[in-house]
């Protein structure tokens, strides 16, 4: 790679603690008492509790909330991906009518801003019955993601040469079978790739995981901000949510990290 | 690019047409529904043509001019984050350590914001901010700058461009990173051997290689920062008065605030149509590019 | 334009190397004359690169020094000698066109600006490549792409040895021999030292005055084409070079004769002192051994003739042994049983892969 130099890693070192800064502060705040936040500005705490987050295992309505946000995230993963994979294969490996088109709009759905569709959606999903279930988040999340994973995808499997397809096809494999047991092993890494990304949207994004849920199927993070308006300013439970909302993203990085950079480069390198 | 035509691949496009024209074309068609017409609550609609978009094209009008404020501050936010984010993105990345675990240790690090719920994003950046508990906001009046990101305008524009910084910059990066690493090694040693300078390197090699990733960056960037809502409206609210009401925040006071259903869905189809048109351009910009690329060993 | 000198060179990518195994790169005395070509030929894995590469600078080497016409370069930077390489993949500065690439490595040097111009013209036409100078270089081919990263190389007056490595591998096979040609013409013309990486034998061996032959980090043999072809140094060389490869046969030496199996073969040298314990082989090339009749020469049993264009060769058995045997033109073969001709002094011993000189005799 790259001729990397001293002044290098002096300005990752800089860049990391600027990130790390923030959050350092957060964990520091969540092991304070609300004594301590509203009264002093100590860099670390002075008597460190852990009343904010066994207050927070103890309530079931967190509990819940933790589930019924993976139950969303893992759903809208699963269906993005199943359903992105045959369409991806069709742009990388034909033309047909109106494909160019068809690609542009998909994609331009990814930028669609959600705060437009929220009200929209409301309506929708009430309509049909589906309102304050993960479902709805999970479906409505797809509009982004669906597109996201079909580009993603699209790159990945547009690396694979196309003899394969055809020896395949030789050799006597269906299509199905072909598609299963030989060309989804080969764009592996494309596939954790897209599914981590729809994971990240669908965790981050709040807009319309707030507006279409109301008590059965809230997510964490609002669960998180509306207990902390009912009981006041409550900062050190919300610093500990706030912690506690960031942990599965990290274990989720972790797991992905000799893949991040190719990942984010969508496969288009 | 000799892809065989088959319009039978229609059959594998479908189930993502079906549901993505579900979950866009539906509520459009609500949307479309709503901008042209008015009503006075109960439930009762009527025809209003489309007075809604002359009266939000207009900036001498109340909803005009708080549809252009809100453009206009938009654009300037998202033109001030590309410029930050973009440049200092390249520069981290040239940062990165070469190999080692600290090349995994420093992907996950950078990667984190990125996986940070949004209104987790803002919650983080207020108690860091606040005059009261935060430490940027307690040390900043402590040294003797003023600083109070809810009261005083410019204290809040500083804020959100530095959290949306830090939330976002690491993308930038991460795709710069994946653009430096597919460089081969012999490029970099034929530039040691022509005796170019370090910046030579950079403008000549580096740069050109990471145009593509960096066309994808200022896309998803600009589309993003073009659509913010979560996070200020966590840390600001759209405040102090209106000075950080981006067009998200807007739209949605207009729609499940105010419940000004056909001004809010006038709103949002001119807003969708200005993402669409922007995104095209991107796109055209960015499958231009891409086809001007020769294929390896081909006859020109 | 410098000679360069080797002197107890190695290298060995680990750390701490102890056995001669760690070694990608055995010790190694050579001196590039100035003016040469030569060919670095071996197979992938053979060290080759990494000699290359401890040439231009790009690695510094665990042991030894390297001199260029005398003077002491172990450590300094690639900018700092004066060489030129040319990459198996082409390597050409993208955004711009074909007269910025050849002028970059001058203008990265601060020369004055006509001085440029001038002898970036002057190389454009030594290349042919007078037509294309405006274009944008990323829109050529790849045999025009070599041949920037070549002018590249040779618009520097001061360039003391051009390094080539694979620079061959994704040209179009018809255009390969015309861009081999080019080069010869710029090394006559220009008296330029030229290193030439490859692991094809005919690329080598067209190319350059001398070959050096590598073989598991160690140079096996240096020398004339021909002499790579007469008289190999070790039964590596013998294989790698020359198609089909150099008989390598199993013997037991008695004086001036070989026994394989029961089959006795005169020599033209006697060994009397061969080492013992170590593997003894004949060597010939199948170019000196000549198919006959059963009955004339050695017994052999015939298992297949190929045919390869501009001769036949005979797949045979010599006491349970393959080899091969040129098939002289209006032979007619009865049945697998013939007989097997072979030039007296064309006949090498080796022992333990490495040749061994005999005693008396002639050549």
């Amino acid at each position: 790679m790259s001729p990397n130099t001293r002044g290098g890693a002096f300005i990752m070192a800089l860049y990391l603690i600027f990130l790390m800064l923030p959050i350092y502060w957060l964990v520091n705040m969540s092991l304070k008492t609300n004594f301590e936040i509203n009264t002093t500005v100590s860099l670390w705490p002075q008597a460190i509790t852990f009343e904010h987050y066994i207050k927070i295992f103890t309530d079931s309505s967190w509990y819940s909330g933790y589930i019924n946000s993976l139950t969303y995230v893992v759903l809208n993963t699963i269906i993005s991906i199943s359903l992105a994979l045959p369409a991806a294969y069709a742009f990388s490996r034909y033309s047909f009518v109106g494909d160019k088109h068809l690609f542009f709009w998909l994609l331009s759905n990814r930028m669609a801003p959600p705060a437009v569709f929220a009200l929209p959606f409301f309506n929708l999903y009430s309509a049909i019955g589906l309102f304050d279930t993960p479902w709805a988040v999970a479906l409505a999340h797809c509009l982004f993601n669906v597109p996201l994973a079909v580009w993603i995808l699209e790159g990945f499997m547009s690396g694979v040469p196309r003899e394969i397809d055809e020896t395949a096809a030789i050799d006597g494999y269906s299509f199905p079978r072909f598609f299963v047991k030989i060309f989804m092993p080969l764009i592996a890494s494309g596939i954790g790739v897209a599914a981590f990304f729809c994971f990240m949207f669908s965790w981050v994004e709040l807009l319309l995981a707030r507006t279409l849920t109301a008590t059965n199927a809230k997510p964490i993070a609002v669960t998180m901000t509306r207990t902390v308006s009912a009981a006041g300013m409550d900062w050190g439970l919300l610093a500990a949510a706030g912690v506690l909302t960031i942990i599965p993203g990290a274990l989720v990085i972790w797991f992905v990290r000799n893949y991040i950079a190719k990942g984010f480069a969508l496969g288009r390198v | 690019m000799d892809k065989p035509v088959n319009n039978r691949a229609w059959w594998l496009v479908a189930p993502v047409f079906a549901i993505v024209a579900f979950s866009a074309i539906i509520p459009i068609m609500t949307v479309v529904n709503y901008s042209v017409q008015d009503t006075f609550g109960n439930n009762q609609f009527f025809w209003n043509g489309l007075g809604w978009f002359q009266e939000l094209l207009d900036p001498s009008t109340e909803l005009g001019g708080r549809f252009f404020d809100a453009l206009w501050r938009n654009l300037l936010f998202s033109g001030i984050i590309l410029a930050i984010q973009v440049p200092l993105g390249i520069l981290v990345a040239l940062s990165m350590p070469r190999d080692g675990w600290r090349v995994a240790a420093t992907l996950v690090l950078m990667a984190l914001p990125l996986l940070i719920p949004w209104n987790v994003v803002g919650t983080i950046w207020q108690v860091f901010a606040r005059a009261d508990i935060g430490l940027l906001g307690y040390g900043l009046n402590a040294l003797g700058i003023p600083y109070n990101y809810t009261g005083d305008t410019l204290s809040a524009w500083i804020t959100i461009v530095v959290m949306d910084v830090w939330h976002w910059t690491s993308l930038v990066a991460l795709l710069c990173y994946a653009g430096l690493k597919s460089i081969p090694d012999a490029y970099y040693q034929a530039a040691r051997i022509d005796g170019a300078s370090r910046w030579a390197v950079f403008t000549t090699i580096q740069l050109p290689k990471m145009k593509r990733v960096l066309l994808i960056a200022v896309l998803l960037r600009f589309m993003d920062s073009f659509m913010i809502y979560t996070e200020p409206f966590v840390l600001t609210g759209g405040g102090p008065g209106n000075a950080t009401t981006f067009l998200s925040i807007d739209l949605v006071k207009l729609a499940l605030g105010q419940f000004d259903l056909g001004k809010a869905a006038a709103m949002s189809l001119v807003y969708n149509l200005i993402v669409l048109a922007l995104c095209w351009v991107f796109y055209t910009v960015m499958t231009h590019s891409g086809s001007e690329r020769p294929e390896q060993g081909s006859a020109a | 334009m410098a000679s360069i000198t080797l002197d107890h060179l190695a290298h060995a990518y680990r750390p701490d190397p102890r056995d001669p195994q760690d070694y990608a790169l055995k010790e190694i005395n050579h001196v590039w004359r100035q003016g040469g070509a030569y060919a670095l030929l071996g197979p992938s894995g053979c060290g080759k690169t990494t000699l290359l590469n401890i040439i231009s600078g790009l690695v510094t080497p665990t042991q030894g020094r390297i001199l260029f016409d005398g003077k002491d370069v172990t450590n300094l930077p690639t900018e700092a000698r004066n060489i030129a390489q040319v990459f198996q993949f082409p390597v050409v500065y993208d955004t711009m066109t074909v007269r910025e690439n050849l002028a970059f490595p001058l203008k990265n040097r601060h020369l004055p600006r006509e001085a440029i111009a001038k002898r970036v013209e002057e190389i454009a036409s030594r290349l042919d490549m007078t037509r294309v100078l405006d274009r944008k270089a990323s829109n050529l081919t790849a045999d025009a792409k070599q041949k920037i990263s070549l002018g590249r190389g040779l618009v520097r007056s001061d360039v003391a040895a051009i390094l080539f490595d694979e620079p061959l591998t994704v040209i179009d096979p018809h255009l390969k021999w015309q861009l081999r040609s080019t080069l010869k013409e710029l090394h006559r013309a220009l008296d330029l030292t030229m290193i030439y990486v490859t692991h094809d034998q005919t690329e080598a061996l067209t190319f350059a005055d001398t070959v050096v032959v590598m073989h598991d980090g160690a140079v096996v043999q240096t020398g004339t084409p021909e002499e790579l072809f007469e008289r190999p140094a070790h039964t590596f060389v013998g294989h790698f070079i020359g198609s089909p490869g150099m008989n390598v046969l199993p013997v037991r030496v008695d004086g001036a004769t070989a026994h394989i199996g029961d089959v006795a073969v005169r020599l033209a040298r006697a060994y009397p002192a061969l080492p013992a314990g170590e593997k003894i082989e004949l060597g010939v090339r199948p170019e000196f051994a000549t198919l006959a009749r059963a009955g004339t020469g050695l017994p052999v049993r015939v298992k297949r003739i190929d045919d390869i264009g501009r001769a036949r060769i005979a797949r045979v058995e010599i006491a349970g042994h393959a080899a091969a045997a040129m098939v002289p033109d209006g032979l007619a073969l009865d049945g697998d049983r013939a007989g097997l001709a072979l030039e007296t002094r064309q006949i090498h011993i080796y022992a333990g892969g490495v040749l061994v000189p005999g005693e008396g005799g002639v050549g």
